[in-house]
């Protein structure tokens, strides 16, 4: 039945002032239901991007007391790790000198610690090239030629600083946002 | 049949994948040019209605997934969780819920539109059995998706109807173990049950390919019930039936909306916002409307067991329509008393209906009895009964005859005077 | 059409079902109220839930969690950022000390409804062997919604004669059975309201309804604007769409 039909009929045409007037609403209805898809398609990627529990929870406070010149921790902020290091004079000092060093993501260190709060050093401890968590927040790890961090993954170096040296990553290791409550309390976030 | 396939698109892209993959030939011929009966009414839009709906639920399907965690202990608060804090979460599950009610609804108008113009009959018959077995597949499906969020209807949804396995003599209690995977219905049987939820809508999307490859065979049928007998009979599948089932896809839309945002819970049972509670059974255990008519007929059998297998005949019995209906007519215009029997079928089917949905006492068990009587009795009585007998009216010469003013000849029937109706 | 017409009355009958099904049995009517929230068009009455906060806080949270809700979930009925975390604060949630056992700290607004118990068991040990609902989504959690939490917290009474209590029982109309073990929650003057309204059995109950239908559906006021102009704009695409119909057909016809 189907094969006996095949034939293709092309519909009668009537005058071109009708089919113009046609092919409006064919092209008004085509767009009204494009917007209408889009409309149902929006909420599915949507309810891809992080949902209000995990937005709620995007601070962490961390107690400083416990942490001694020339020791670091790993925070946990967002689900990823956080460096607190409380830098000894000398690596500031340093950090300072290298200022004027090759900087391949030029930043001040003055501009990367709060005022005042010059022994500690806040950064994510995310490699800007592909993610890794780089080596050196504890002491007896390898910290790179230049004394702050190294990434193993693809061989990075940061400064005492954070900021990349050396290596394929492109940018310095990020400054979360973060603020001093009180002497030895900062909240992250 | 070696070599490219010689295509006739004109778009140089189109046309080399079209020569190696003839999909753009398929679709223009199945979709684009298929001669399709002119005389559809708005009945013939529950097809693309299904399928719409069935893709609807397979992406907030989805979706959901990624949020909901199947395990006793959590699901309901992964439910709430998606409700409360997934950015459209509350969307994509009310979508969800309500969407496998709108599913049964259009199936159901679809297949009593088979029921009432003869879709089932020769040579049809194939097309039908599968339609069947969709609807099979629909309902386990649904059964288990509303075992997921773990709320009281839902485990004892699941205790009740699982149980239905344990009527069978000598393996019952043993398939009633396994399906639960322990002594009750539990953690590992909602693992299951969501990992098969997940399962059966991509079975259901085969089953409907073939649905559709059969129908593509045999043709469409129509509201006269009779063969299309030239081009004259038909349309081209688009413009003319993709415009007319937009129009019934925004009808359709405006119906799930009003349910998903004005009345989300209405189709529902409040008892499934409890946490499911293995020590308390609610006062009332009712499965979904759509189940109903099924659950009615279950509990009008006093026996376990008989109970159980009329329920699942009051289906089986579907599949063997085509052979049941022995009349050679299709469309119930021309079957006086067929369309007034089919009338009274969707009748039984309500008050059963209503009776699965009453506590199974008195006056609702009476009812669902002579219900559940007069179904079976309408497909294996009155059906092969009635085919021998009926004085059918005379059918028209051609669908174009039929339908075009201009065709001549007086119109058989007062029905087909008036054949385009809405169209 | 006569045969749609058919279709549409068993439709709206098996429509009906649901709800008929769930009046069976001893058919307790909850008497209807009116409902800021209720309607296509209902807001929740932000006053009104906040003094049903402080019912909550003071009355209901002694014996019932709300444990799906999160403070900042209050910002939904009209409280400010500060207001939230300062209401978190005042709250000491389980936690886990440095030293592994547990603690606990003060409460943040991204933390949960403090519950009064530890756990279901801690619960019925607790309250002679009866389990206080968790409160979260109870509105949706009823067949009445919020007519029927309402006339539940109204019905106390003394049972009328011929009716004897069980011990440790209260007599409510409302409740299936008549019997509940939950003292008479509120008596007029139980909380002091800081806007000056009188703090009656009614006002009280009212408030509290209102704050647990928010609670259970906080997504309720975007789902019905949200609505309003989904179905608007499906029927301007309906209309558009048979117009073409229209057009399309006009030869054919």
């Amino acid at each position: 039945m189907a094969d006996s039909a095949a034939a293709p009929q092309a519909a009668p045409h009537a005058g071109g002032a009708e089919v113009t007037k046609r092919d409006f609403l064919k092209l008004v209805t085509a767009a009204g239901a494009a917007v209408g898809v889009g409309a149902i398609v929006w909420p599915l990627v949507d309810s891809m991007n992080p949902s209000a529990d995990v937005l709620a929870l995007s601070s962490t406070t961390v107690d400083l007391a416990p942490v001694t010149a020339g020791q670091a921790i790993t925070v946990m902020w967002r689900g990823k790790p956080v460096f607190v290091r409380h830098r000894t004079p000398e690596e500031i000092a340093k950090a300072k000198v290298d200022d004027k060093g090759r900087l391949p993501d030029p930043a001040l260190d003055a501009a990367r610690v709060k005022p005042g709060k010059e022994q500690w050093l806040i950064v994510v401890g995310i490699c800007t090239h592909l993610g890794c968590v780089p080596l050196g927040n504890r002491s007896t790890e390898v910290r790179g030629e230049y004394g702050g961090w190294f990434c193993p993954c693809h061989g990075s170096h940061y400064d005492t600083s954070g900021r990349i040296r050396q290596g394929p990553a492109p940018a310095n290791l990020a400054v979360p946002p973060y603020a001093f409550e009180g002497d030895t309390k900062i909240k992250i976030g | 049949m070696a070599g490219l396939h010689k295509s006739e698109f004109e778009n140089p892209v189109i046309n080399w994948v079209d020569s190696r993959l003839p999909i753009f030939t398929m679709l223009q011929k199945e979709y684009g040019v298929f001669p399709t009966p002119r005389n559809f009414n708005y009945f013939w839009n529950f097809g693309a209605l299904a399928m719409i709906n069935l893709v609807i639920m397979i992406a907030t399907g989805i979706f959901l997934a990624m949020n909901y965690t199947a395990h006793k202990d959590m699901a309901f608060d992964s439910v709430e969780r998606i409700m409360r804090d997934v950015n459209w979460g509350w969307l994509l599950r009310y979508v969800h819920a309500n969407g496998a009610s709108m599913f049964f609804i259009v199936v159901y108008i679809h297949m009593f539109r088979g029921l009432y113009y003869g879709s089932y009959k020769t040579p049809r018959e194939l097309l039908w059995i599968l339609g069947v077995i969709i609807m099979l597949l629909m309902m386990a499906t649904a059964f288990m998706g509303y075992v997921l969020p773990w709320g009281q209807m839902s485990y004892w949804g699941a205790t009740v109807i699982t149980n239905l396995f344990s009527a069978f003599p000598l393996v019952g209690e043993h398939i009633v173990t396994w399906l639960w995977g322990g002594f009750s219905v539990d953690n590992p049987t909602l693992n299951r049950f969501f990992s098969l939820h997940y399962l059966l809508p991509f079975v259901l999307v085969g089953v409907v390919f073939l649905h559709i490859a059969a129908l593509h065979i045999t043709g469409s049928n129509n509201p006269l019930g009779i063969d299309v007998k030239g081009p004259q009979d038909t349309l081209p599948f688009h413009p003319y039936y993709t415009i007319k089932d937009s129009v019934g896809i925004c009808v359709y839309f405006i119906v799930f909306a009003l349910f998903v945002f004005f009345a989300p819970n209405y189709l529902g049972h409040a008892d499934n916002y409890i946490p499911a509670n293995p020590l308390v059974t609610p006062a009332h255990i009712v499965p979904e409307w759509y189940f109903l008519p099924f659950y009615a007929i279950l509990r009008s059998v006093p026996d376990k067991l008989g109970g159980v297998l009329l329920m699942f005949a009051s289906i089986g019995v579907l599949a063997l329509l085509p052979w049941l209906d022995t009349s050679p007519v299709r469309s119930a215009r021309f079957r006086p008393v067929y369309r007034i029997l089919i009338i009274v079928l969707v009748v039984t089917c309500v008050v059963l209906g209503v009776c699965g949905g009453k506590p199974a006492e008195g006056i609702w068990v009476v009812l669902s009895r002579i219900a559940t009587a007069y179904y079976f009795l309408h497909f294996l009585v009155i059906l092969p009964v009635l085919g021998k007998f009926e004085r059918t009216l005379p059918l028209p010469e051609s669908i174009s005859r039929a339908v075009l003013p201009t065709g001549g000849g007086p119109l058989p029937g007062g029905a087909a005077a008036k054949p385009m109706e809405k169209a | 059409m006569k045969l749609l017409r058919n279709i549409a009355a068993a439709a709206l009958l098996a429509l009906g079902t649901p709800a008929a099904a769930l009046a069976a049995g001893e058919e307790i009517k909850f008497p209807p109220q009116i409902w800021s929230f209720s309607g296509p068009f209902g807001t929740f009455d932000r006053a009104s839930a906040q003094r049903g906060f402080q019912v909550y806080s003071e009355v209901c949270s002694a014996c019932h969690a709300v444990k799906q809700a999160y403070y900042r979930d209050l910002k939904g009925i009209g409280l400010s950022e500060k207001e939230v975390e300062a209401i978190a604060a005042a709250v000491m949630v389980p936690a886990i000390g440095d030293d592994g056992a547990p603690t606990e700290r003060k409460g943040m607004p991204s933390d949960r409804f403090r519950s009064p118990y530890a756990n279901e068991k801690a619960a019925r040990a607790a309250f002679n062997g009866a389990y206080p609902p968790d409160l979260s989504v109870m509105i949706k959690a009823r067949p009445g919604g919020a007519d029927q939490l309402y006339a539940l917290l109204v019905g106390y009474s003394d049972p009328p004669a011929g009716v004897t209590v069980g011990d440790g029982m209260y007599y409510n109309k409302y409740f299936a059975g008549h019997q509940i073990a939950m003292a008479p929650p509120l008596a007029d003057g139980r909380v002091t309201y800081a806007d000056g309204t009188r703090a009656s059995v009614e006002q009280m109950s009212r408030d509290v309804t209102t704050f647990l239908a928010y609670i259970a559906e906080p997504e309720m006021e975007t789902r019905k604007r949200l609505g309003v102009k989904v179905v608007l704009f499906l029927l301007f695409l309906t209309g558009l769409t048979y117009a073409t119909k229209r057009k399309v057909w006009s030869d054919v016809h």
